[in-house]
């Protein structure tokens, strides 16, 4: 129940963000000057650490929506549905274990 | 002598929905959208990620020049447009599902998701626009934002 939950919730916050992403994307189009000030907010710590809870919301939609379709469309995955939010769990730790270390440094700065 | 009815006797047939939410097979090619963008975007979204926040010097080293030097290439004009495409109609069919789970007042309803689309409409035409109009060499600009090659 709160993996629907939670996929929901993930789902809407990376749509505003992908509409937000699109248009100072565009910017590019106006200068360079333009999209290179946009893009440096992008490079402050708040928002950086805004970055990894963005990425850390996809992983989350993205390994809970391969188990949606295993529940859905593998004969098994009715029964597995438990066991694989562990495995998604556990996927998520990993993948964000490699992640953030390298992300924070670019953020912060370290080398 | 009382009988029971017999099992196989025809139902009354069921009153017509009030509201009649779709047509046709629409709803199941939605759902099976969903889950093949999905996986699709499974792979478009990583490697953006990657490619952008972990290799290389990451978010520390976008700018103008690092973008101009992706879209000179035909390889992230198309991964990018398939991205851009895939994902906002995943997402908007995904908010266009959750708008009709809670706004249960009609003209609540008729509003948000007339927003939805107009907002699917603006942002699909701005970045394939974007995508297939940029110049990554425009004239005027200081030397030192533009990627290397605009200068050779």
């Amino acid at each position: 129940m709160w993996s629907w939950v939670a996929h929901r919730v993930t789902g809407v916050a990376i749509f505003f963000f992908l509409l937000v992403h699109v248009l100072d994307t565009s910017l590019v189009r106006i200068s360079p000057e333009a999209y290179n000030d946009v893009i440096a907010t992008y490079k402050n710590p708040i928002m950086g650490i805004g970055e990894a809870g963005l990425v850390a919301a996809i992983v989350f939609h993205a390994f809970n929506g391969i188990r949606i379709i295993l529940v859905d469309f593998w004969a098994k995955g009715p029964k597995y549905q438990r066991v694989m939010l562990w495995v998604v769990m556990g996927l998520f730790v990993v993948t964000m274990a490699g992640f953030l270390p390298r992300h924070l440094m670019h953020v912060f700065g370290g080398e | 002598m009382t009988t029971i009815a017999d099992p196989k006797a025809p139902r009354p047939p069921k009153p017509r929905p009030a509201r009649l939410t779709t047509r046709g097979n629409t709803e199941l090619y939605g759902w099976v959208f969903m889950r093949a963008s999905g996986v699709i975007l499974l792979v478009l979204i990583f490697g953006h990620l990657f490619v952008n926040l972990v290799a290389g010097e990451g978010v520390s080293a976008i700018d103008f020049g690092f973008v101009a030097g992706k879209w000179a290439s035909p390889f992230w004009q198309v991964w990018d447009l398939l991205m851009l495409w895939l994902a906002m109609i995943h997402g908007t069919n995904g908010v266009r599902t959750i708008i009709n789970d809670y706004a249960e007042r009609d003209g609540v309803r008729l509003a948000l998701k007339a927003s939805l689309y107009l907002a699917f409409v603006v942002v699909v035409v701005l970045g394939t626009l974007v995508i297939f109009t940029f110049d990554p060499c425009p004239s005027g600009s200081p030397a030192d934002l533009l990627p290397s090659f605009c200068t050779a």
